[in-house]
């Protein structure tokens, strides 16, 4: 699985972001990769799941890939709750 | 090392604003007294959040403020700016904000080492917590070198350092 954090500069909040999505992946023992990338690049990705703050959720309406967005980038608990409801929605 | 990046330099504290464009100022104006940048990189980023929202605001009352390498910036650096009194950014869940950082980056990558230091240091709410409420900046700096030297209180230090390496 492919995993894509964004922002809007796609250097500061994703960096961060991608970092502690790592953490919570390393955690849950998933066959993932994360990187980060500006909103503009993000679209084609080719990313199976974008995490962002909550603010990108317009600019990311309309992209073909699920978004899940988070309010505390620092919050490991929220992140993985959101992923492992993502993973449960998906079925795996 | 935190206290490598956060210094005597770029470090103010209790400090009065208006709005928060006076405190992305503010705390710009640290980067650009150090050399870090030209003055055009402050209004690009004014300009990110009233383009992009206050997504910057990371965690409940921190906000991250920074914009692209592009946009005048020469060099790789942070600077601390904490509030007298807390400001609304104009996000949902995590305002008002007390405690200001904004780094610049030369490029698109090497800054990483940095923000993920400073990431690091962020996880822990009890390290956030201590910045909103200190007033000296010398109890700062020593917090800063005792969290480097992996000091009282910091039970996860080894795998923090463990895992800065990636």
């Amino acid at each position: 699985m492919k995993i894509l954090t964004v922002c809007g500069a796609g250097q500061g909040s994703s960096l961060i972001l991608k970092m502690n999505v790592q953490d919570v992946i390393d955690e849950l023992g998933l066959d993932a990769d994360v990187d980060n990338s500006n909103i503009s690049t993000a679209k084609n990705s080719g990313a199976d799941l974008i995490l962002a703050g909550e603010f990108h959720e317009d600019a990311l309406e309309g992209f073909e890939v699920p978004v899940i967005t988070v309010s505390d980038f620092m919050d490991n608990e929220e992140i993985k709750s959101k992923i492992q409801n993502f993973l449960e929605k998906k079925g795996e | 090392m935190i206290s490598e990046y956060l210094t005597k330099n770029n470090i103010r504290l209790g400090v009065e604003v208006a709005d928060w464009q006076e405190a992305i100022k503010k705390s710009g104006s640290i980067l650009e007294a150090n050399g870090l940048i030209e003055t055009e990189y402050i209004d690009a980023m004014i300009e990110m959040v009233k383009d992009k929202g206050a997504y910057i605001v990371i965690t409940p009352g921190l906000a991250l403020p920074h914009a692209r390498p592009e946009n005048g910036a020469r060099k790789n650096g942070l600077s601390l700016l904490t509030l007298k009194e807390p400001v609304d950014f104009g996000h949902s869940k995590n305002d008002p904000v007390k405690v200001v950082i904004s780094f610049c980056a030369a490029d698109d990558s090497s800054h990483t080492q940095m923000l993920s230091e400073l990431a690091e240091f962020l996880k822990d709410k009890k390290n956030v917590n201590y910045i909103k409420e200190v007033n000296s900046k010398k109890e700062l700096l020593a917090y800063f070198k005792s969290y480097d030297k992996g000091g009282e209180g910091n039970e996860d230090f080894n795998s923090v350092r463990s895992r800065s390496g990636q």
